[in-house]
């Protein structure tokens, strides 16, 4: 297998305008002149989830609850609730529930049937989490699913797989490194990976 | 067409989870432009993400497909959307990428 590394740029040199790249400005351009969209509405959204929406929206959130009990409380109670006094941007689109990892229950998500994400929280989704590969395997083999991220759960470690859906979008509250925490909230959150909070890390 | 688990099988093969959050989010811009174009058509009201979902998910093959075909299939089901809510029928899109096909090369727009 020459190109086992998934995020590898693809095509190593210069080759004539991919058919899909051809039709995606092709549509735009026919969108653009039916007045359904603008130019600048598509570059805001790619701009939006380049540079500000991402994983570190849910690692905030991440790091709240771990420091302030209250607000855990009613994040586990109503993530999309809990959410809105961060004013993030695109996160009101779907419900959000939150699913607490503790000694004895670990959580991971997972989309059976696409790829439905908590954009609001965790920006796009990374690329293994499209594939059959991992879908398949959340479902029928979730625990050697773990074992290949690096994930060993003790036997007593009750494993629960959340499918997400149009409707409800889950994001995993992973359980704090061990350790003192920093002082500041934003010091905490660079310690909550991506992954933790899709509940395919521990930290 | 390669049988669902024999797919299955190469891509566990494969199988190489990135350590880190700092990836590339699409591997070419038109997939950008992809994913733009749909978010801000949602936005706008023109459909739900419920009616582009379904169309995704027939489009995916019930999430047979890799994340390799994940965006073309993605303006495949946002095509669909469209023509089934008669905003632009797949064959008017066809036709301008046929056209667009046909322009010199080193054309920069």
């Amino acid at each position: 297998m020459s190109d086992d590394n998934q995020d590898a740029p693809h095509g190593h040199h210069h080759e004539p305008p991919n058919p899909a790249a051809i039709r995606a400005e092709a549509l735009e351009s026919i969108l653009i002149e039916r007045g359904l969209l603008r130019a600048e509405q598509v570059d805001d959204v790619i701009a939006k989830y380049n540079d500000r929406v991402g994983p570190m929206n849910g690692a905030l959130v991440v790091a709240r609850a771990w420091r302030d009990p209250q607000f855990k409380a009613s994040l586990l109670r109503d993530g999309t609730a809990a959410i809105a006094e961060f004013g993030f941007e695109g996160a009101q689109v779907e419900k959000l529930v939150v699913v607490e990892n503790t000694a004895e229950v670990h959580n991971m998500v997972v989309c059976t049937l696409c790829s439905c994400y908590p954009w609001g929280v965790l920006g796009l989704p990374p690329k293994w989490y499209k594939d059959p590969a991992y879908r398949s395997r959340a479902v029928r083999e979730p625990r050697a699913l773990l074992r290949d991220f690096g994930v060993e759960l003790a036997a007593d470690i009750a494993l629960k797989v959340w499918d997400s859906s149009a409707e409800v979008r889950y994001m995993v509250l992973p359980e704090p490194p061990a350790g003192e925490l920093p002082k500041s909230e934003s010091e905490v959150a660079k310690l909550v990976s991506r992954d933790s909070m899709i509940g395919v890390a521990l930290l | 067409v390669s049988e669902p688990q024999d797919r299955w099988a190469e891509l566990s093969e494969q199988f190489a989870p990135p350590q880190a959050n700092g990836e590339f989010l699409f591997d070419a811009p038109w997939q950008g432009r992809a994913f733009g174009m749909a978010h801000s058509l949602v936005e706008a009201g023109r459909f739900s993400w419920d009616e582009f979902r379904e169309q995704l998910i027939i489009a995916l093959d019930r999430g047979a497909v890799g994340s390799d075909q994940y965006y073309e299939r993605f303006l495949l089901a946002l095509e669909r959307t469209l023509a089934a809510k008669k905003f632009c029928a797949e064959t008017e899109v066809a036709q301008r990428a046929e056209e667009y096909s046909a322009r010199p090369h080193g054309h920069d727009h």
